[in-house]
């Protein structure tokens, strides 16, 4: 599995495996990996949604700012232009005579006069408060035509002023009325009408000069379009959204129109008229500005959290690693140190209890052995063979006595070093001698390479014997049946030698190749390894001033490398 | 020939120089370098079989101490302790011989006429 392979060593150690450990190593790891994590991203992250939202907010206010200041400026030219003509007209009423606007000729005048002083007129009516229209000056014939059932004649009426929709009323083009009420000096209330064409909004319109995607126009308050619209509709068509609610002011709206799309709206109610002006707007490019921005400063924290993970994963993990090693190597050499020192306590004891045996045990021997005397040479103690028999047998036991405390001696001797000149090539095939019986029970092949010009050494004799008996002992158990082991033996330079006993046998997997030399590790706890052998032996190599490696490969084989020094 | 035989176990040296004399070599024995000392001032011998490890004087200083005066004494330790090397240290002429209690009969009488084969001089380190 791909995690196996690049499971950092330290992860699976357990504590409490051993409890001298230094840390919780995947706790550790852990917890740093968080705090540099936080600590390098949390500034990182927060500029990032701080420069997001200054600029986004920068970017709105740009986009909305220039949206409002149009709108006011165009509500107030159309405010100014209703205004204009109400006045207008409310002086003519307040200023003529009833009797006098009725009058065809009069009316004309007043007319003419008014379309040279304001533009827009088409047409001038006073209107009795019947509903007929009783002058009237203009390019269609509508004297005496009865405006008694439209609404605006009413509302007119009733409010003293009327500004009416956009209709296309008797001549199939849009225009619009203004109608003011006064009363003749008989109390009669009439009504003054003009006609003024719609084309003053559409032409006002046009000269905002607006750019693609941008739409200006009229609509009533039930949404109708009172001027044409370039994207929501012909005139007197409903336009495409709900009526903006009421405000005084200019109001600019964000949106989403039907397809979804972001749009904004800006609008403001002209006073005193059913008319509302609307501008809509794409915020497209801005968007595209804003969303190229918003993809770059993405990008690049996004490509910086990746690098610190990466870094920061890869450093945190190198230096754990190294000091789980590091770790790990204080508690082999822990292992090591105990081990020595029991073998060195367990060696005095025996060489301490050996010592004291033995004198008194020559005690025995030498008494039993003058009883022996006594009955083979002198003739008064009469040669007696069941005595002599007794004393023989108290011999052979000191004997067998002696043999236990002479080996006890043997083992403390390995403690100490003990420097001699040996031949390297000799030791091998002593210790070989010791496995020949096994070698040949098993048919294993052992090969032995040894050049003649090959030095010898100065180094300790039982301990080298010790380190070559645990590796090939190695060898043989990891060989099986007609297996095969080479012993190659070579000059590294002047002061050093390498051995390499290499076997074909199943191998060492991958991760305990990385473990074998640490104490109590062992594949054979089953069938009675104790995990130390390799150890040992690893530790004996290091006091000798030597090093020892391994190489294997699961399925074909292991191969440890000694270099010892000439002079140890 | 005359044998000298030093150990503080007076059992030991006592039955030893009994052994010995059946065997027909004369032997005589002290329990304390100072005895050895005496023994010495009043008789020739010909091989000393000394005891390492002894109270006050060890039996290499002994040595030391009869090789002054008699520089043809052969001389054989008999020790309990196992370390050879010290031994080799304090005896490295091949002039004298080691061997580890309990000994056998045999292997002294053996050893003894060995010593006395040696040339007779041990050149002083």
């Amino acid at each position: 599995m791909f995690w196996d392979r690049i499971k950092p060593p330290f992860w699976d150690n357990d504590r409490q495996s051993d409890p001298r450990s230094l840390f919780n190593y995947r706790q550790v790891w852990k917890i740093i990996i968080l705090c540099t994590a936080g600590a390098s991203t949390l500034p990182l992250l927060l500029l990032t949604f701080m420069n997001l939202t200054q600029y986004q907010e920068a970017m709105h206010t740009e986009s909305i700012a220039p949206v409002s200041r149009l709108i006011s400026n165009t509500k107030r030219s159309i405010t100014g232009f209703l205004k204009e003509r109400s006045a207008a007209l409310n002086f003519l009423v307040h200023n003529n005579e009833y009797e006098e606007l009725i009058r065809q000729e009069h009316l004309a005048r007043i007319f003419r006069d008014l379309k040279l002083s304001f533009g827009g007129f088409i047409d001038l009516g006073i209107i009795d408060s019947n509903g007929v229209q009783r002058s009237y000056v203009g390019p269609y014939n509508l004297q005496g035509k009865n405006y008694k059932e439209q609404a605006w004649f009413s509302e007119a009426l009733v409010r003293g002023s009327h500004i009416s929709d956009a209709f296309l009323g008797f001549r199939d083009i849009p225009h619009m009325v203004i109608a003011i009420k006064s009363h003749s000096r008989t109390g009669r209330d009439f009504l003054i009408r003009a006609t003024i064409d719609t084309e003053y909004f559409v032409e006002l319109i046009d000269s905002l000069g607006l750019r693609p995607g941008t739409d200006a126009f009229l609509v009533n308050r039930s949404g109708r379009l009172q001027t044409p619209s370039l994207l929501h509709g012909k005139v007197l068509e409903p336009m495409g959204f709900p009526v903006p609610a009421y405000s005084e002011h200019t109001e600019v709206l964000e949106l989403e129109d039907e397809n979804g799309n972001p749009l904004i709206l800006g609008y403001a109610y002209i006073p005193d008229s059913p008319f509302i002006f609307l501008l809509t707007k794409e915020p497209l490019i801005l968007t595209r500005q804003w969303s190229r921005l918003r993809n770059t400063v993405l990008f690049i924290l996004g490509l910086s959290l990746v690098v610190i993970s990466v870094v920061n994963l890869g450093v945190v993990t190198f230096l754990v690693n190294r000091i789980y090693q590091a770790d790990t190597n204080r508690l082999a050499a822990l292992h090591q140190a105990e081990h020595t020192n029991k073998m060195a306590s367990i060696g005095r004891l025996a060489a301490g209890v050996a010592h004291e045996i033995n004198n008194p045990l020559a005690i025995i021997n030498e008494r039993a052995g003058l009883i022996k005397d006594l009955l083979q040479f002198s003739p008064d103690y009469n040669n007696d063979p069941k005595l002599l028999k007794l004393v023989d047998s108290i011999i052979n036991s000191v004997q067998r006595c002696s043999t236990i405390t002479h080996r006890l001696l043997g083992f403390a001797r390995h403690i100490d070093v003990s420097i001699e000149s040996l031949n390297l090539g000799k030791l091998v095939h002593e210790v070989l001698g010791f496995l020949q019986k096994e070698a040949e029970y098993r048919d294993i092949t052992i090969f032995t390479n040894i050049p003649e010009d090959f030095p010898d050494i100065k180094s300790d004799r039982g301990q080298l014997q010790q380190v070559f008996l645990n590796i090939i002992n190695n060898a043989f158990a990891a060989v099986s049946d007609g297996g095969r082991i080479d012993i190659t033996m070579g000059v590294v330079d002047q002061n050093h030698v390498r051995i390499a006993i290499q076997d074909n046998g199943y191998g060492i997997s991958r991760e305990n190749i990385k473990r074998v030399f640490e104490p109590f590790f062992s594949t054979k706890t089953k069938t009675g390894g104790t995990g130390l052998g390799l150890s040992i032996t690893y530790g004996l190599v290091q006091k000798l001033g030597g090093t020892i490696s391994v190489q294997s490969k699961e399925g074909e084989g292991t191969c440890f490398t000694i270099v010892l020094p000439v002079k140890a | 020939m005359n044998i000298l035989l030093v150990d503080d176990e007076e059992e030991l040296v006592s039955t030893l120089a009994e052994r010995l004399g059946f065997r027909g070599l004369e032997a005589q024995w002290a329990t304390s370098a100072e005895q050895a000392m005496k023994k010495i001032e009043n008789h020739h011998f010909n091989v000393a079989v000394l005891d390492v490890k002894m109270p006050r004087i060890s039996g290499l200083e002994l040595m030391d101490m009869i090789r002054q005066k008699h520089p043809d004494m052969k001389f054989i330790f008999l020790t309990g302790h196992g370390s050879q090397a010290d031994f080799q240290q304090g005896c490295s002429c091949g002039a004298c011989f080691y061997l580890i209690k309990p000994v056998r009969i045999d292997d002294l009488v053996k050893k003894i006429n060995e010593a006395m084969g040696q040339p007779p001089a041990c050149p002083k380190n």
